[in-house]
C-alpha cells in the first residue's frame, strides 16, 4: 500500500495461559479499505478482532490507530464499532434506542439523536420498526439493528465479528452487497472476520488468511485464490485436491518425473519458490479436465496428466463431479458430461491452475519461507 | 381433597373407558395436598376460635374478638410489624449494597477461588445459630449494639447475605457478556455500561435476591431474640411470646400476618425471575 497504514497491529501476540493463540501478528490496513480475515475455527482471527477493539489484551505488540498507540486504551476510547456474532441487542431496549444509544453517550441533544436514528432506519431498511424490542425482529433485522447502531456513531473503523453467520443462506448473499456498497458509500475502514471464503472474496478489498495465530497469506481476492504462498492457503482457497509428486528445477520450468500417479511434465515455474525433491500438488476440481484414456490428441504443453478411474459421479449443479482413484489417492474432477463408473479417464491440470509446493520439513529452504510469506505477499500487494 | 374426589370420576365419566390409574393418583395428591395445608387450615380456625379445647376437633365458639386485641393500640402488634418491616427494609438495602458488586465480581471477573468465595457466604448457615448468636449477643454488649435497630440489622444482614450473593452472582451471570461490550465498543464507560446493560437486565434477579432478603429478615428468630429482645419488638418475638404463654390465637393471627409476605413473595418470584437466572444459582 502506498497509503501509510490508518490502523496498523505490529508483532502482536495473544496467549491465553499456556497456549498461544496469536503469534506475532503483522497487520497494516489503509484508511477506507476493507480486510477480511479468514480461517477456520480457532485460527484466532476473532482474537484479532478482539484485540484491535480492545477487549484482549496482547501480550506483546502493539496496536495503533492513525499513528497513535492505542494498545493500552480500553475500548470505548478507540473510536472503533464492533459488530458481534450475535448481534448483542440490548433487550430491554427498542430499535431505536438500542441504534441511539452510542449517540446519547455522546451527549448529543435528542432531536440529533432521533434524526440519525431514523436516518440509520431508513439507510438500513428498518423504518417503522423503532418501536419494537430486539425480540420482535427476525434473524436478517436484528442483523441490520446492529449495523445501524455501530455506523450511527460514524465510526473510523468498523469491526465484523462474523455477522452473516446466523443470517439464513438467501438473505446472506443479499447482506453481502448491503454491507459492502455501504462501507464504500460511508468510506469506513471494516474489517471482516469470517470463515466464509466466498463471502471474504466477494466482500474484501483485501484477504488475510490465518492459521493458527500466523498470517499465512495477505492479499486481494484474486491473488490468495490463483497464487497461494502454501499449500494451506491452497487448500482453504478450495484446492483440496492434492496429489505427492516428485521434479526437478530445470532452467524456468519444473520438470516432473514420471510416477505411479501421473505422466511426466515440465511445468512452467513463473516465480514458483520450488526446490529439488518431492512435492504436493494442490489443484481445484473445477480447474482440472477429464478426458477419456484413449484421448491423447489435445494435451496442451505443460499439463499435468493423472491417469485415473472413474469411482463416482454427482451431479451438484453446473457440471458433473467425478470422483477419480488416481493411485493411491482420490481427486475431484469436473466435467461437462458423466463418465460411467470404471471408465478409464485422464485428469488434465493446466499449468496455471496446479499448485505446486515443497512440503514443509522435507525441504529446509521451503521452511525458511514460510517465515517470510507474509512479507512476500505484502510485497506482490504493493506491486 | 373433596375437589379431586368429584372431578376425577367426572372425566372418567367422559372417557368411554374408566382409567383406574386416578384412585392411587387421586389418593397421593390428597394426602400431599392434607401435609401441606392441614397444619394451615389448623392454624386459620386458631385465628378465628373463641374458645377450643381438647378433645374437641373443631372449635366450640368461632369470633374475631382476638383480632380485636391483635389490632388493639395497647396490643403491640401493629408496633411489631412495623418494627419487622423498618428492619427488614435495612436489612435489604445493605444486603444488596454488598452484594450487587460482590455478585458482579463473582458472575464477570475470573476470580481463582470463585466456588470457594461462594461458599464461604454460607458458613453463617453451617454452625447451629444458638451458640453463634450468643456469642454475638456477647460482642454486641460489648459495643452497645445489643438491643438497637442497626444491631439487629447487622445480624440480619449475615444471615441473608448468602442468598443476596448467590442470587445476584446467578443474575448477572445471565445477562451475556457481550452485551456489556457492546455498550463498551460504541462508547460506554465500564461503569456506564453497567448502568445502562447489566443493571437493568439483572434487576429481575437482584429483586428475587431483595424479596429473599426481606423476608429471611421477616422470619428470623434466634438472632432477633438474643441481640434485639426485649428493646426491638419484631413480629416472630411477638408470634413466640403468645406461643409460649399458650395464647394460640394471638400467636396463629401474627403468623397469618407473617404469612402475607411469602406468598406474596411466591407470586412475584413466579412472575419476575426466569428459569435461567434460577439455573444459574451456585454456578
Amino acid at each position: 500500500m502506498t497509503l501509510a497504514p490508518f490502523l496498523e497491529v505490529k508483532k502482536a501476540s495473544v496467549a491465553y495461559g499456556a497456549t498461544t493463540v496469536l503469534d506475532g501478528i503483522d497487520l497494516a490496513i489503509a484508511k477506507g479499505e476493507f480486510v477480511a480475515l479468514l480461517g477456520s475455527s480457532g485460527c484466532g482471527k476473532t482474537t484479532l478482532l478482539r484485540t484491535i477493539a480492545g477487549f484482549v489484551m496482547p501480550s506483546a505488540g502493539t496496536v495503533s490507530v492513525a499513528g497513535r498507540d492505542v494498545t493500552r486504551l480500553p475500548p470505548d476510547k478507540r473510536g472503533m464499532a464492533l459488530v458481534f456474532q450475535s448481534y448483542a441487542l440490548w433487550p430491554h431496549m427498542t430499535v431505536a434506542q438500542n441504534i441511539g444509544y452510542g449517540l446519547k453517550l455522546r451527549h448529543q441533544p435528542a432531536e440529533a439523536i432521533a434524526r440519525r436514528v431514523a436516518e440509520m432506519e431508513a439507510l438500513l431498511g428498518l423504518t417503522g420498526l423503532a418501536r419494537r424490542k430486539p425480540a420482535e425482529l427476525s434473524g436478517g433485522q436484528r442483523q441490520r439493528v446492529a449495523l445501524g447502531r455501530a455506523l450511527a456513531i460514524d465510526p473510523e473503523i468498523l469491526l465484523l465479528d462474523e455477522p452473516l453467520s446466523n443470517l439464513d443462506a438467501r438473505i446472506r448473499l443479499s447482506v453481502r452487497h448491503e454491507i459492502r456498497a455501504l462501507q464504500r458509500r460511508l468510506g469506513i475502514t471494516a474489517i471482516h472476520v469470517t470463515h466464509d471464503r466466498e463471502e471474504a472474496m466477494v466482500m474484501a478489498d483485501r484477504i488475510v488468511i490465518l492459521d493458527s495465530g500466523r498470517i499465512a497469506q495477505a492479499g486481494t481476492p484474486e491473488e490468495v485464490y490463483n497464487r497461494p504462498v502454501s499449500s494451506f492457503v491452497a487448500a482453504f482457497m478450495g484446492a483440496e485436491n492434492s496429489i505427492g509428486l516428485v521434479g526437478t528445477v530445470a532452467g524456468d520450468r519444473f520438470a516432473i518425473t514420471a510416477g505411479p500417479t501421473n505422466e511426466p511434465c515440465a511445468v512452467p515455474l513463473s516465480g514458483r519458490p520450488l526446490a529439488d525433491g518431492p512435492v504436493v500438488a494442490r489443484f481445484r476440481a473445477e480447474a482440472a479436465k477429464l478426458v477419456p484414456a484413449g484421448d491423447a490428441a489435445h494435451v496442451p504443453e505443460g499439463t499435468l496428466v493423472l491417469p485415473g478411474r472413474i469411482e463416482s459421479a454427482s451431479y451438484p449443479g453446473g457440471h458433473w463431479r467425478h470422483a477419480v482413484a488416481v493411485g493411491p489417492d482420490t481427486v475431484l474432477a469436473d466435467a461437462p458430461q458423466a463418465f460411467a463408473p470404471d471408465a478409464a479417464v485422464k485428469v488434465c491440470v493446466p499449468p496455471e491452475a496446479l499448485f505446486l509446493f515443497n512440503p514443509p520439513g522435507a525441504e529446509p529452504a521451503a521452511a525458511e519461507f514460510a517465515g517470510h510469506k507474509t512479507d512476500k505477499a505484502s510485497e506482490l500487494a504493493g506491486a | 381433597m373433596t375437589s379431586l374426589a368429584t372431578t376425577t370420576p367426572a372425566t372418567g365419566r367422559r372417557l368411554p373407558r374408566i382409567d383406574l390409574w386416578w384412585l392411587p393418583r387421586g389418593l397421593v395428591l390428597g394426602l400431599l395436598a392434607f401435609i401441606i395445608f392441614g397444619p394451615l387450615t389448623n392454624l386459620v380456625l386458631w385465628t378465628v376460635a373463641e374458645r377450643w379445647y381438647f378433645p374437641h376437633a373443631l372449635p366450640l365458639e368461632y369470633g374475631f374478638s382476638y383480632w380485636q386485641r391483635v389490632f388493639s393500640p395497647r396490643g403491640n402488634a401493629m408496633e411489631s410489624l412495623a418494627n419487622s418491616v423498618f428492619v427488614a427494609t435495612l436489612t435489604v438495602i445493605a444486603a444488596l449494597a454488598l452484594a450487587v458488586p460482590a455478585g458482579y465480581a463473582l458472575a464477570r471477573l475470573k476470580l481463582p477461588l470463585r466456588s470457594l468465595i461462594l461458599i464461604a457466604f454460607l458458613i453463617p448457615q453451617a454452625f447451629p445459630n444458638l451458640p453463634v448468636y450468643v456469642n454475638i449477643a456477647r460482642l454486641f454488649y460489648g459495643l452497645g449494639l445489643n438491643g438497637t435497630i442497626p444491631g439487629v440489622v447487622l445480624v440480619h444482614v449475615t444471615h441473608g447475605l448468602v442468598y443476596a450473593v448467590w442470587i445476584a452472582t446467578a443474575a448477572f451471570s445471565a445477562v451475556d457478556r457481550e452485551l456489556e461490550e457492546a455498550a463498551r465498543s460504541i462508547g460506554a464507560s465500564a461503569l456506564r455500561a453497567f448502568r445502562d446493560v447489566t443493571l437493568p437486565l439483572a434487576a429481575p434477579g437482584l429483586m428475587a435476591s431483595a424479596i429473599f432478603v426481606f423476608l429471611e429478615s421477616l422470619d428470623e428468630f434466634t438472632g432477633s431474640f438474643f441481640v434485639g429482645a426485649p428493646d426491638v419488638n419484631l413480629l416472630p418475638l411477638l408470634l413466640y411470646t403468645a406461643g409460649a404463654g399458650g395464647n394460640y390465637q394471638i400467636a396463629s393471627i401474627t403468623a397469618l400476618l407473617l404469612l402475607v409476605p411469602s406468598i406474596a413473595f411466591m407470586l412475584v418470584v413466579e412472575r419476575f425471575l426466569k428459569a435461567d437466572v434460577l439455573s444459574r444459582v451456585g454456578h
